[in-house]
């Protein structure tokens, strides 16, 4: 009985390790000097898994893929999820564009598959498994924050879905971002923080930062260029921009020690590459160190950029001392910043707490070429907006959205949902404004701090915007991972999303002091009413007679007792 | 009569139209006390506006218009301000009217007491002479054009309904209208009834069939025309949605915009465990006075309708002063009992000061943020009870007057000296 089962067991290991490995996994940190002085780190790490997450197999043995979320595919259908936790806003004027843009706080958006007969249910559930997954206050997300977008938010995985039913989006502008969340997303690596790049992120450098986002994008992507096969990819990102003066003490000079407080010792053994890539384009008195003679050219943001490039699975790159310390230095460039292309601003009009406006600002500093933007905006329910004063224009004339999607919100079920498309033109600022009329809630529904406001989501502008170099759209070449996370469909353009500010709102409230004596002054109002009419209705007018006094009282008393006729 | 009626036309209409032209009319029509969600002409225009983007207007919470204002404004759009000009007009020109065929009515009724010598020698002082009774109906009109709390809910442009009678089919209509507009009107079925069946000689009396015979003809006359209002509305529209976006708004109360009334400030502050029992009080109690004020009040369908419409305007979910000035418009028809009034300076003080106070401290709660909602509150309390204390005055003065038309003026005590009455 012993000896069959240990040869049960024995043929069973040497059938895994005949298998050829399903998932691969790849990390790259990107590196790219800010115009104003700061640096902008950006870390992708990549695991493709060939499993069929769609079809009826059961998946059960997880290896690079980390299990918790692959039990959370399969248990609610998902199809795509991405997932954002960001701390401070991205400053694109002065920084440029992001490779992943993501708002201030959180954001959530999913794509379930067909075969959900329950969305809103399956929805509910899954935020709340991932508010435990990534120790996040997810579970505040509910009906009245969660929207079904009709035109933005498309998938970014492969799949042509039309029906937006199965599509929830979700944002969490308050939402904190700490050390807690971070450890259950570097838990979700495959090498943990114990080698390759994600030793470098330690969460005390990495919060005292001018912006900081984490995220995971879920999709399924092809394998091949005939995308016969699919397999399931999993992007965690981490952007990361230090500032200047805060964390460089006012010097350009960056190294990776100062700013992780960490240098790299190995590449993480279960990648299959592991790189760092060096954004030298903008100044040529760059200043790196130590050399490298690998450099690549990559497309991205609709820019030929050129990169150094280190490559960490080489035992050479580490040098003598064992360790990968890069130290960037440059003067600071003379003249502008090369202007993003679509950028845009947001703000609250008006004073008091009765009513007020809404105007998004979006800016196109395309010197010829017009395009068409997507912009989307979630209002919640309690800020009431009247679609009638809806007024959008450039350059001081009237510019009609050529398709406007409005779901009314309803009280204390879901919020105002605004979609529109809108064509910019040329070299020009066009404005939306919406008024609205703030809302008196319940005293239960205001948040702990009712004077600090209520937040109002980002809203979303996705573009394609015009590209002044070829993009690549072949998406199974072996590029950088930063550069292929968008698909790209066609050469001329490239797709770009803007997230707005956050919008910081008071409303009026009553006094939380005061339940008790409100219920009591106004019912003693209605008593007062009451009172009266009864008063009036039950009694009728009589001729007063004094009363006798107290002794013919009594007396009256003892002769009512004998029968005999009163005094 | 004529001549005067139409020179009170004009001016009101003068001062609206003054009114609507200048920058106040848009003040106005932002101010709490003037319009509230259910009536205000913002709304009108955003469900208006969402009917164009082809949304349901009920599929927000914005609108709560009954189907027929959204079709009468989708062809009155840009004749607004004519619209509510003309329907102040039209509705004091029905109370000039109505209140002299009352006022006949009265008249015609104290000829056969007097003849009947059913009053005592010394009332005769209480008596309604014709010279003083002449313009009344005048006075009536006079106060509904010129109330400047009519004047600003006209260039609020609020929908507010209003009551005409005449014939009972007529009047059953209109009631079925009012009621339909808004559920409190209900109230009013009673006392219209009252008032038709003493026009028509029928004696309230349970026992006689002629009595039952007139009610349910009326009754099936308001009912089925509410009916017929309810299904053309459906048809509009193509949905029941506005039946729980008008009506399930009116008695949920879910919106706690602040307005002059008891509800808003009282359901923020509510316990939410004990928010269903309040809003069936709350509720209950503006139907609730119907039943006793008709049996006490039976002989009297008029001073009825007043206290009716007087109760609904103070305790319905969602006042604004167009409300109160429709029954302020008639206090002159009870100028005779102005002798019996006690607490008549005590109120219009109140009145007139809360009225004052009302923007004020609204100012400093939203805007200047000196003040909090507190402040507002006590200021609704404030305006509840002294209006309570208007209504519930004139119900005294009524009263007594009735009692001292059957039971002579000066009255004596048993050992001779002068007597005070109380009620007891």
């Amino acid at each position: 009985m012993a000896i069959r089962r240990l040869k049960h067991t024995r043929t069973h290991a040497h059938a895994c390790m005949l298998q050829t490995p399903l998932d691969d996994f790849q990390e790259e940190l990107v590196i790219r000097p800010l115009h104003s002085g700061d640096i902008y780190a950006s870390f992708q790490f990549r695991t493709v898994w060939d499993a069929d997450f769609m079809g009826d197999q059961k998946v059960s043995h997880y290896r690079l893929f980390p299990k918790s979320l692959g039990q959370v595919i399969t248990k609610f259908s998902v199809r795509e999820l991405h997932i954002s936790f960001t701390q401070g806003y991205w400053r694109t004027m002065q920084w440029g564009q992001p490779y992943l843009p993501s708002p201030p706080g959180a954001e959530l958006w999913v794509w379930f598959q067909d075969t959900v007969t329950d969305v809103d249910g399956t929805w509910k559930e899954l935020t709340n498994v991932l508010s435990g997954i990534f120790c996040a206050s997810l579970n505040f997300i509910d009906s009245t924050n969660t929207v079904q977008p009709s035109a933005s938010f498309k998938p970014l995985g492969i799949g042509n879905v039309t029906d937006h039913s199965f599509l929830r989006y979700a944002t969490l502008p308050r939402e904190i971002v700490c050390t807690e969340n971070l450890t259950p997303w570097k838990k979700l690596l495959p090498c943990g923080s114990k080698a390759g790049l994600s030793v470098l992120l330690k969460s005390e450098k990495l919060f005292h930062s001018t912006f900081h986002s984490q995220a995971v994008h879920v999709r399924p992507v092809c394998q091949d260029p005939q995308c016969r096969t699919t397999s399931m990819e999993l992007r965690q990102t981490l952007n990361v921009v230090f500032d200047l003066h805060t964390s460089g003490q006012g010097k350009r000079e960056w190294s990776l020690f100062k700013m992780f407080s960490r240098t790299l010792t190995e590449a993480c053994p279960l990648a299959s590459s592991s790189k760092v890539y060096v954004d030298v384009t903008d100044n040529p008195q760059f200043e790196l160190s130590p050399a490298t003679p690998l450099l690549t050219q990559a497309v991205v943001l609709g820019d030929r950029r050129t990169y150094s490039v280190y490559d960490l699975t080489q035992q050479a790159s580490f040098g003598s001392s064992r360790s990968l310390n890069m130290l960037l230095r440059w003067k600071a460039a003379d003249g502008e910043m090369l202007r993003p292309l679509l950028h845009s601003e947001r703000y609250v009009a008006g004073y008091g707490l009765q009513a007020g406006e809404i105007h998004t600002l979006i800016y196109n500093h395309h010197p010829y070429r017009a395009f068409p933007v997507l912009l989307l905006s979630a209002v919640p329910w309690y800020l009431r907006l009247y679609i009638h004063t809806l007024t959008v224009s450039s350059k001081g004339k009237d510019n009609r959205p050529s398709y406007i999607h409005y779901q009314p919100s309803k009280d204390r079920e879901r919020p105002h949902l605004l979609e529109m498309l809108l064509q910019l033109p040329p070299n020009s600022v066009t404005e939306v404004t919406v008024e609205f009329e703030r809302a008196l809630l319940k005293w239960t529904e205001y948040t702990p701090d009712p004077n600090h406001g209520f937040y109002v989501g980002s809203s979303v502008i996705s573009a394609l915007v015009p590209s002044v170099v070829a993009m690549d759209t072949n998406s199974t070449l072996d590029r950088p991972l930063f550069s292929s996370f968008f698909p790209c469909k066609e050469e001329a353009s490239y797709f770009m999303r803007v997230y707005t500010e956050p919008l910081l709102v008071n409303l009026p409230t009553p006094d939380f002091s005061m339940p008790y004596n409100v219920i009591c002054l106004t019912c003693t109002v209605v008593a007062v009413g009451y009172g009266s009419l009864y008063n009036l209705l039950t009694r009728t007018f009589q001729v007063d007679e004094p009363s006798p006094g107290l002794a013919k009282r009594i007396a009256n008393v003892i002769r009512r007792f004998r029968g005999v006729p009163l005094l | 009569m004529a001549a005067p009626l139409a020179l009170l036309l004009i001016v009101a209409v003068t001062i609206r139209a003054a009114l609507f032209r200048t920058s106040l009319a848009n003040l106005i029509s932002e101010r709490v006390e003037v319009v509230s969600p259910l009536n205000a002409w913002k709304r009108v225009v955003e469900g208006l506006a969402l009917l164009d983007l082809d949304i349901s207007p009920y599929s927000g919470d914005v609108f709560h218009e009954t189907p027929m204002v959204i079709y009468l404004f989708h062809f009155l759009m840009d004749y607004a301000e004519i619209t509510f000009m003309l329907a102040d007009c039209l509705t004091a020109v029905a109370l000039y009217l109505a209140v002299k065929d009352y006022n006949k009515q009265v008249f015609r009724k104290q000829k056969f007491a007097l003849e009947a010598d059913r009053i005592p020698m010394d009332c005769l002082e209480l008596i309604r002479s014709p010279t003083e009774m002449y313009y009344i109906p005048l006075k009536v009109a006079m106060f509904y054009l010129l109330n400047p709390f009519t004047i600003v809910s006209c260039v609020a442009k609020c929908t507010c309904g209003c009551l005409i009678y005449g014939s009972a089919l007529l009047s059953a209509i209109f009631l079925a209208l009012a009621t339909y507009q808004s559920i409190y009107p209900l109230t009013l079925c009673v006392p219209a009834l009252l008032y038709l069946l003493q026009r028509l000689y029928i004696p309230v009396n349970v026992r006689r069939s002629s009595f039952w015979f007139y009610t349910l003809q009326y009754l099936f006359m308001f009912l089925g025309s509410l009916l017929v209002l309810i299904c053309l509305s459906f048809f509009l529209l193509g949905s029941w949605d506005f039946l729980p976006a008008v009506y399930g708004f009116i008695l949920s109360v879910p919106d706690l915009t602040p307005n002059i009334g008891l509800f808003w400030y009282f359901f923020a502050e509510m316990f939410d465990h004990f928010r269903l029992f309040f809003l069936c009080v709350f509720q209950i109690n503006v139907f609730f006075y119907t039943l006793p004020l008709s049996i006490k009040l039976k002989e009297h369908p008029v001073f009825l309708i007043f206290m009716q419409i007087a109760l609904i305007a103070i305790f319905k979910s969602y006042p604004t002063v167009g409300d109160l000035s429709l029954y302020m418009a008639f206090l002159p028809v009870w100028n005779h009992l102005y002798r019996f009034l006690r607490n008549i300076f005590l109120v219009s003080c109140v009145l007139l000061a809360c009225s004052a106070l009302f923007p004020v401290l609204w100012h400093l709660w939203i805007y200047a943020g000196s003040a909090n909602s507190n402040f507002y509150y006590a200021i609704t309390l404030l305006f509840s009870v002294a209006q309570i204390l208007l209504v519930s005055d004139y119900f005294y003065a009524f009263l007594r007057r009735e009692h001292h038309l059957t039971n002579g003026l000066y009255l004596k005590k048993k050992d001779g000296s002068e007597a005070t009455l109380v009620l007891k």
